[in-house]
């Protein structure tokens, strides 16, 4: 087992830290009496876990695939089962990004939930250790545990904090969710009864046949590719990102919907690698169609968070698109592209929280010509923009770049139809910038006509709203211009998992033949011969 | 050749954006704040120079700001053909920038902060286009002229401007994403690298064994990637645009945004492809007779506006292709034809415009019809209408006619009598449709409103900030038709290696 791993040498247990500092925060919440005072409760939580998380990125040894800062504990021998959790170049981005993300959930939730604080904030708390749980767990059980834990915050937020259709929202999340993760609750416990370990690197190197490998792939990309979300398993998103309040919304686009990915390259492509090339095909047509419906449909959107939400589906669609490149410039692009989105899109939904409390209405054309009120809003407003559609410059562009480079290099045709994701991307961002900034030219009277009456509601960024902001405007152009020590942090997990795909799927052509399912095997050469 | 490493040049990068950052700030004091873009200006233009003495000894400047990925930087790397760019557009920059008080505030815009921050900040983008070291910055660079022309394009804030600015945007966004970004990929997946080849024209990056089709698939992207050049049928964005207010006409759409079209063209060409590959695969001359149909066709439109400024800009459309045709022929003659035109066309052009809106303030006039008799109220302006018309023409001893004289070696080199004819045509097309303007305003009869008017236009102060500018810019582009040398000898640093 030690092979994989390198104990932790920090004189503190900084991932158990990291669990077990949201969990204590939302107990003592329980105990705190007033908004303010749980307000600011909730900041110091998370900003302690951010903190706390920092030495993940200083310490990081970046010349080894092993698992760092590893914990083990005993905790099940007669099942085999250890509390062990650590990160590699694959998760360690993810958690930084996580409890990065969270100090700036409460602070734009600072007016925007005005009932229940206490509850809000013991969720999102609660939430905020399942996330960081999924990413850190080295074991099938905890990592099952925690992707389940984040299922009933998460529910619970939309459901209580969330707009007019928060019920059905909240439903149609869950039960998407649910339906996916059971099928990799099957793979887990039958990878368990097959090889007796739930220690996620040993079922790495698990030998499984052909057959076997092509049920455990579909069992787990199901539930991965539904958190995705990718085409066709896509509604739940715009639905859930409507109705939630704007730190749900933040939460589930930065961070949630990275589970996908992260689950795709911890377990699809490592424990599955023959039928991971062997779905190539399917999985690349199925991103393509993900890039350019999410772009198609966010152009025709008159909602803004439902713009921003089919931008997922198709920014998402640039994940899964690189991840099944299977080669360096594309892992490492969709690697960056799930941090960039979360940058980003966050942004986005934060920005849109800021104007649905001055506004109260989510439609473009309520929110129109605002450049001459809140002109700091409209320069961050177009810095994220421009960001979401890929600018030089911007961090985006870098990982839509690689991605497109990977795909280019491998499969050109893959690559040019890809790029109509990137217009479409350039088409929907301009126009949501050109209406909001300037124009209400489609006829609609925005909310308050006058100048004067707007002019009293509309009033500009306040200091916390302009921290946030700030903050990510930072990793917008640091990424974008800079890039390099997070390539850097994930080159020798990449180049490790590039290897086991290697490794893995040099089972003899014949085997493949002689095992698989033939109804596959006719999907497959179909869609193969595409290309 | 040396290649001297120093983080000097990114100085004429950042003075731009400072002085936007300066006019943001004092916006509500107007004299301050334009003071401040002149004085960027001024400053913008003394940095370039301070660096053309280095060039001119046959030295090139490099600087490394940020590496992105293995062959992927935002890289600058000064040659001729970027200072030569650099010093007209930062140039016209300062004249412009006093030309835009008298514009400004003869017309009472609104919002004329954010008319100068968008101003400074394109110019200081199309600063960074020159400076470019390979094709990332420059794609860059590019992007940022674009977005940040776009409120300048959408000014006015009607109907008009909102159509033309979403035009503006479509035409340049869509092509830089559809075909640049797929070029740049291409280009990048057959090389390696992005960084253009400073020392020679000829090689270009390819390496040798590089499929000849994909690499003529990569220069037909990278050419219809760069619509700011307004080769048809990429040029209708152009016309649109000139709804915005005339110093946007006359700076950015006569000489920064198009110039960084027909520049970027120039520079894939001559750096990323060479003119070997070019001559090899036949792509040069296919692009000559391609730029030769806008060049005729664009003139004809030309000759059917009535309006000044529609006229001028397909003038502009057909004018920005003979700095592609001179490229495209790959003989030193017409490189060198080519490539002075960025500087002629940009001193002329921008007189032209600059008239055209003085007119339009001083005495509201906008059709070429209703200009009867104006050479005698506007004397001045219409003089530098006159010698910019005769540049334009192609008359020696005027900067055209070095042009065109160039280009027509060039066709000669080649033996190519159907791009000599081309040549000639459209200067009969050019006189066509700039001397009935002249002659309207000197010997044509005034509206019957106008009549028996006689008093100078050009007298009041701010009129003044328009017509010392113009003149100016119209003298000189007599100026380096009689002394083109400096131009000619950083060209021929170029062309020679």
């Amino acid at each position: 087992m030690e092979n994989y791993l390198i104990l932790n040498t920090l004189n503190y247990p900084i991932l158990s830290l990291l669990l077990i500092v949201p969990v204590v925060g939302a107990l003592v919440a329980m105990f705190l009496r007033g908004d303010t005072l749980l307000k600011i409760w909730g900041l110091a939580v998370t900003l302690v876990t951010a903190l706390i998380s920092l030495p993940l990125w200083t310490s990081f040894d970046q010349t080894t695939a092993k698992y760092q800062f590893v914990e083990l504990r005993h905790w099940f021998p007669a099942l085999n089962l250890d509390y062990v959790v650590g990160v590699d170049g694959i998760s360690v981005l993810l958690v930084l990004l996580t409890t990065l993300v969270m100090p700036l959930c409460v602070l734009c939730s600072w007016t925007y939930i005005k009932t229940r604080w206490k509850e809000f904030l013991i969720v999102t708390l609660l939430m905020e250790t399942a996330m960081i749980g999924v990413f850190v767990s080295l074991n099938t059980v905890l990592f099952w545990i925690f992707w389940e834990g984040m299922l009933v915050p998460m529910y619970l937020i939309i459901a209580i904090w969330g707009g007019a259709r928060k019920d059905y929202a909240s439903i149609k999340f869950f039960l998407y969710t649910f339906c996916g993760s059971i099928f990799l609750l099957v793979a887990i416990v039958s990878m368990y009864i097959t090889t007796g370990t739930f220690f996620i690197p040993e079922l790495m190197n698990a030998d499984f046949g052909f057959s076997y490998q092509v049920w455990i792939f579909l069992a787990c990309a199901l539930g991965f590719a539904i958190k995705m979300p990718m085409f066709p398993f896509h509604t739940w998103l715009p639905a859930a990102h409507v109705e939630a309040p704007v730190a749900g919304s933040v939460i589930l686009a930065s961070i949630l919907l990275k589970m996908g990915g992260y689950g795709f390259l911890r377990f699809c492509l490592p424990m599955a690698p023959a039928a991971s090339l062997y779905f190539v095909p399917l999985l690349l047509v199925m991103s393509l169609i993900s890039i350019i419906v999410g772009g198609y449909l966010a152009l025709g959107q008159s909602d803004i968070k439902k713009l921003i939400a089919y931008s997922s589906v198709g920014h998402m669609g640039f994940v899964t698109l690189g991840i099944f490149l299977l080669n360096d410039a594309g892992i490492k692009g969709a690697m960056l592209q799930m941090i960039n989105h979360g940058i980003t899109t966050g942004a986005l939904f934060i920005l849109i929280g800021i104007i649905y409390e001055r506004t109260h209405s989510r439609e473009i054309a309520d929110n129109s010509k605002l450049g001459m009120f809140m002109p700091i809003y409209v320069t961050f407003l177009g810095i994220f923009s421009l960001s979401s559609l890929a600018f030089p410059g911007t961090n985006s562009f870098v990982s839509e770049f690689l991605v497109l480079f990977g795909a280019f290099d491998k499969y050109p045709l893959v690559g040019a139809v890809s790029i109509l994701g990137a217009i479409l991307a350039a088409a929907y961002m301009l126009r949501l910038m050109q209406k909001m900034v300037w124009d209400d030219s489609d006829g609609h009277v925005p909310h308050g006509e006058h100048a004067e009456e707007r002019k009293s509601t509309l009033f500009d960024c306040n200091i916390r709203e302009f921290i946030q902001l700030a903050f990510l405007t930072i990793f917008v152009f640091w990424i974008g211009l800079h890039p390099t020590p997070l390539l850097d942090m994930m080159d020798s997990s990449v180049a490790h998992l590039l290897h086991q795909i290697d490794a893995g799927s040099l089972l003899p052509d014949a085997a493949h033949h002689g095992e698989s399912h033939a109804l596959l095997e006719g999907a497959g050469t179909w869609i193969k011969n595409l290309f | 050749m040396n290649t001297i490493i120093t983080s000097k040049i990114i100085i004429t990068m950042l003075i731009p954006m400072v002085t936007a950052l300066l006019v943001m700030i004092t916006g509500k004091r107007e004299n301050l704040r334009d003071s401040i873009s002149t004085i960027g200006a001024i400053l913008t233009f003394a940095s370039v120079l301070s660096f053309l003495p280095v060039i001119q000894a046959g030295d090139q400047l490099q600087y490394t700001l940020f590496e992105l990925y293995p062959g992927i930087s935002v890289k600058f790397n000064l040659d001729p053909l970027g200072v030569i760019f650099a010093l007209v557009a930062s140039f016209l920059w300062i004249l412009a920038s006093l030309y835009c008080v008298g514009y400004m505030r003869g017309l009472d815009e609104h919002a004329q902060t954010r008319f100068y921050v968008c101003y400074a900040v394109s110019v200081g983008a199309a600063m960074g286009a020159a400076f470019g070291g390979n094709l990332f910055t420059l794609y860059l660079f590019y992007e940022i002229v674009s977005i940040f022309t776009y409120p300048l394009v959408m000014h006015h804030q009607d109907e008009e401007g909102y159509w033309g600015a979403k035009k503006y945007i479509v035409y340049l966004m869509f092509t830089s994403k559809a075909f640049l970004l797929p070029a740049m990929i291409i280009i990048y997946v057959l090389c390696g690298t992005l960084d253009f080849n400073s020392a020679s024209i000829a090689h270009g990056i390819f390496p040798a064994d590089a499929d000849r089709f994909v690499v003529g698939i990569a220069y037909l992207l990278c050419f219809f990637g760069f619509a700011k050049a307004g080769v048809m049928p990429l040029h209708n964005w152009l016309p649109d645009a000139m709804v915005a207010p005339t110093p946007v006409s006359a700076l950015l759409h006569a000489v920064v945004v198009v110039k960084v079209g027909v520049f970027s063209i120039c520079r894939v060409m001559l750096s990323i492809f060479g003119t070997d590959i070019l001559n090899e695969t036949g792509l040069g001359i296919l692009t000559a007779y391609f730029v030769s149909f806008t060049i005729l066709t664009a003139s004809v439109i030309a000759l059917t506006k009535t309006n000044l400024k529609a006229r001028l800009a397909y003038s502009t459309v057909s004018q920005l292709s003979y700095i592609i045709l001179g490229v495209a022929m790959l003989t030193p003659n017409s490189v060198t034809g080519g490539l002075i035109h960025i500087a002629n066309h940009a001193f002329a052009k921008i007189t032209l415009f600059f008239a055209a809106g003085c007119i339009f303030v001083a005495s509201g006039k906008k059709d070429i019809a209703e200009m009867g008799g104006l050479g005698k109220r506007m004397p001045w302006t219409m003089v530098a209408f006159g010698l910019a018309s005769l540049g334009m023409i192609g008359v020696p001893p005027v900067g055209g006619f070095v042009t065109k004289w160039y280009l027509a070696l060039g066709t000669i080199d080649l033996h190519n009598w159907i791009l000599l004819c081309v040549l000639l045509a459209s200067s009969l097309l050019n006189a066509g449709y700039f001397v009935p303007v002249v002659l309207k305003a000197f010997f044509g009869k005034p509206l019957p409103a106008d009549e028996g008017l006689t008093r100078s236009l050009e007298g009041r102060p701010l009129i003044l900030f328009m017509v010392v500018p113009l003149f100016i810019t119209g003298i000189i582009s007599v100026l380096v038709g009689v002394y083109p040398t400096l131009f000619l000898d950083l060209i021929n640093l170029m062309v020679k290696s």
